[in-house]
């Protein structure tokens, strides 16, 4: 049995008091007056990647109405959105032959997210990728801004809209293959063998 | 002592208006308190929980409005679970009953039903106004049976309420025997609308003053109804995206023209940037105008716009207008006085945020600020610093830095002095929320200068108890504290026990008060409801008095702990 070296994941939901994160932010240039394009653009180009903000619940205390509406408008970096309402991402699912998409501003929920993804690929058991446990057949994963693979189910609905790039669907066999995973198992204590 | 007979009275007290000096009028003698509580007509209940409806009822059997809050506020940033409370369907309940003339309903952050719409439509003959803002628990059925039933219907208002659309009729439910319509707001509604049955209704509401739309409602559909009526003051816009070439559009233009009288818009739900020289024409009698929902408009877009607005007084907007547009703000708006900049982006890494320069300059160019709600991406003290020397008539100032805890940019140093200077500068502070790197001194300022404070609202800061007893010592006048995430606990809660029967309510979430302190502060103080919320471990908190307690909600009550509350919820 092989122990992986535990992945320095970063649980972005962590609360702290004090300065978050351990890198320093790039020193505040002046502030671009930046032009939005309106036909679905990318925004301005991209500042250097800046260390992954520890979110927070409930900040910044924008209301959840506006927090709900606002994200549907979102471009760039989260789900690929145009002005007025859809966020598709891409959903791999492992052994399918193609790829499909679905549109997060639809979902209401994770369990809402589970069964539309069970109706797209026609699949039983998606739902219980979210149950702690070692009974699900499939793990759901996403990849988010930061390029980071990541458990669906641990942040805020709203957060993992904004964030999520795109879906994969792994099948458990897969699964043991990942890190994040293993890192879990490990830490609850029960590090699976490898077949 | 009385010479004059009680109608008398009660033509005179009908000038007094303020509930305040109502209630000062209700201590002179036992006959003023008598004359006074059969006329009073509004009445307000900031605190549903404070008093139950049957008490209302018997101290005021005549009253025709009523303004009932739920949920404290920090359940807007999900800080409160759904169902913790403040259900309005008993209030409909009793003063149906009591058959109380009830013209109109008030409500905020307060679960509604359909059912309780429906009661409402069926009991109050005389129903004139509903406003119900952030509340949630009904869908487009209760608003049919509401179109339907209120005769004398004025005023149909909903604010950021999260609304089941199903997508049923319920513009074709209001008669058209209905022509009373004076307000009419939908636009949160998410599902699709008649678009015939709104102009209908439009065309038959002659005293219609405010109409906002929701997205659903195309600008083809909004020229026809503005065709109709011209005499509108408040206009929420909900899609404004055509073809600037076509017939509709070109007709649109000239209609807006013919709009004299407008001088608040919102809205923009959806819209394309090159429509928007559309409303050029009506900015300069503008005083009013709310672009905080509106998607991805240019910077270049807004600021034409805005430059036309010289009469602005209210300005809600996105942060992608940057420092420099509000610069432009700051040298057009001369008569602004409440301006709120929200973040467009409130999880990223703040390509578009604003920082200090655009405060400062918006300062510069706009002394009447008094009203400030500003996200921004860095702050400093000097900044701050200036803006207090400004703008001395500040009455909201509400700060919000995107990185909870982030020093002064500039120093590294925190923003206590700057937010010293705010409160030392501005006199008349009623309302102030903090952000950014916060020591104790800060909570010192503010209890040696914010003598005016009512509503504070704290979140990451302080080092010790020491923070928040400055506070509660010095700040007279305070009403309603909320604390998230900072360092205060038993000593600084029970230090002063008696003054949260001055207040409506202490919150304090990830706080360092336990069990056991709250358990106290619940014995000495049996007015008033001491509240835990506790989603996770329901069982088992309940034993060990030394655990910090996770969320904590008092309020002064007058009817002991309510009866309804979740199985998470422990009133000790």
């Amino acid at each position: 049995m092989e122990k992986q070296g535990v992945v320095g994941l970063e649980i972005t939901t962590e609360l702290r008091l004090g300065l978050p994160g351990g890198a320093a932010k790039p020193s505040s240039n002046k502030r671009v007056f930046s032009e939005i394009s309106t036909v679905e653009g990318k925004g301005s180009t991209r500042e250097p990647k800046a260390p992954a903000k520890n979110q927070v619940v409930g900040w910044p205390p924008v209301c959840s109405y506006r927090q709900r509406y606002s994200f549907n408008k979102e471009k760039g970096d989260g789900a690929e959105a145009t002005a007025g309402s859809k966020a598709y991402v891409k959903v791999s699912m492992d052994g399918a032959l193609y790829l499909r998409k679905i549109d997060l501003s639809m979902q209401k929920g994770y369990s809402d997210l589970a069964f539309s993804l069970e109706k797209l690929f026609g699949c039983h058991g998606i739902g219980e990728a979210f149950n702690e446990g070692e009974g699900a057949e499939y793990k759901l994963i996403y990849e988010d801004k930061d390029g980071d693979w990541m458990l669906v189910g641990d942040v805020p609905w709203e957060m993992f809209m904004e964030s999520c790039r795109r879906l994969r669907i792994m099948k458990k066999s897969e699964a043991k293959d990942i890190a994040i995973l293993q890192t879990r198992d490990f830490l609850k204590g029960t590090l699976k063998d490898d077949n | 002592m009385n010479y004059f007979p009680d109608e008398v009275m009660e033509h005179v007290f009908d000038f007094v208006t303020s509930n305040l000096d109502r209630n000062a009028i209700s201590l002179v003698c036992k006959s003023w308190y008598r004359i006074e509580r059969f006329s009073r007509r509004r009445v307000f209940i900031g605190n549903c929980y404070a008093i139950s409806p049957e008490r209302l009822i018997a101290r005021f059997p005549g009253v025709k409005s009523l303004t009932l809050k739920g949920k404290p506020h920090f359940a807007d940033f999900n800080l409160v679970p759904h169902d913790w409370g403040g259900f309005v369907y008993p209030w409909i309940e009793a003063l149906a009953r009591s058959r109380v003339n009830l013209e109109e309903l008030r409500l905020k952050r307060m679960l509604v039903t359909d059912d309780g719409l429906e009661l409402i439509s069926r009991s109050f003959v005389n129903f004139k106004s509903l406003v119900l803002v952030s509340c949630e628990g009904f869908t487009t059925d209760g608003l049919a049976a509401i179109a339907a039933n209120c005769r004398f219907l004025r005023e149909l208002d909903l604010q950021e309420n999260e609304v089941d659309d199903h997508r049923g009729q319920w513009l074709n439910c209001f008669p058209e025997s209905c022509t009373s319509l004076v307000s009419l707001n939908f636009a949160c509604l998410k599902g699709d609308i008649n678009s015939a049955a709104l102009e209908r209704l439009v065309a038959r509401s002659p005293n219609l003053k405010s109409l906002r739309l929701s997205r659903a409602v195309p600008l083809d559909t909004l020229q026809k109804i503005l065709v109709r009526a011209p005499q509108l003051v408040d206009l929420g816009v909900g899609s404004f995206s055509h073809d600037p070439d076509s017939e509709t559009y070109n007709k649109l233009l000239t209609t807006i023209e013919k709009c004299k009288s407008m001088r608040s818009l919102s809205g923009f739900l959806e819209v394309a940037a090159y429509c928007l020289p559309a409303i050029h024409p009506i900015c300069s009698s503008l005083t009013s105008l709310n672009l905080s929902y509106a998607p991805g408009i240019p910077g270049s877009e807004l600021t034409k716009l805005i430059r036309r607005c010289r009469k602005l007084q209210r300005l809600w907007i996105l942060d992608c207008i940057g420092d420099k547009g509000l610069g432009v703000v700051a040298s057009s708006c001369r008569e602004l006085q409440e301006l709120r900049v929200f973040p467009s982006d409130p999880y990223g890494v703040g390509n578009a945020a604003v920082t200090e320069e655009g405060l400062v300059a918006i300062s510069r160019g706009c002394p009447k600020l008094n009203s400030l709600l500003y996200f921004c991406q860095q702050m400093t003290n000097a900044a701050l610093k200036i803006v207090a020397q400004n703008c001395p008539n500040f009455i909201r100032f509400r700060l919000c830095t995107l990185d909870p805890v982030k020093p002064d940019s500039s120093t590294n140093q925190p923003l206590d002095e700057g937010f010293g200077a705010i409160v030392q500068s501005c006199k008349g502070l009623r309302r102030l929320s903090l952000s950014g790197l916060l020591t104790d001194q800060v909570f010192n300022y503010i209890g040696m200068f914010a003598e005016q404070l009512e509503m504070l609202s704290i979140a990451f800061a302080g080092n010790s108890d020491k923070g928040m007893l400055y506070v509660l010592n010095g700040c007279k006048k305070i009403r309603k504290l909320e604390i998230r995430d900072s360092p205060f606990g038993n000593i600084a809660l029970l230090r002063d026990v008696g003054k949260y029967e001055t207040m409506r309510s202490l919150w304090m979430s990830s706080c360092d008060v336990t069990l056991g302190g709250c358990k106290t502060l619940a014995k000495k103080m049996p007015r008033l409801n001491v509240e835990i919320i506790n989603e996770i471990d329901e069982m088992e908190a309940c034993n060990d008095d030394g655990q910090k307690v996770e969320k904590m909600y008092l309020y002064r009550t007058l009817v002991g702990p309510r009866k309804d509350a979740p199985n998470y919820v422990w009133t000790l």
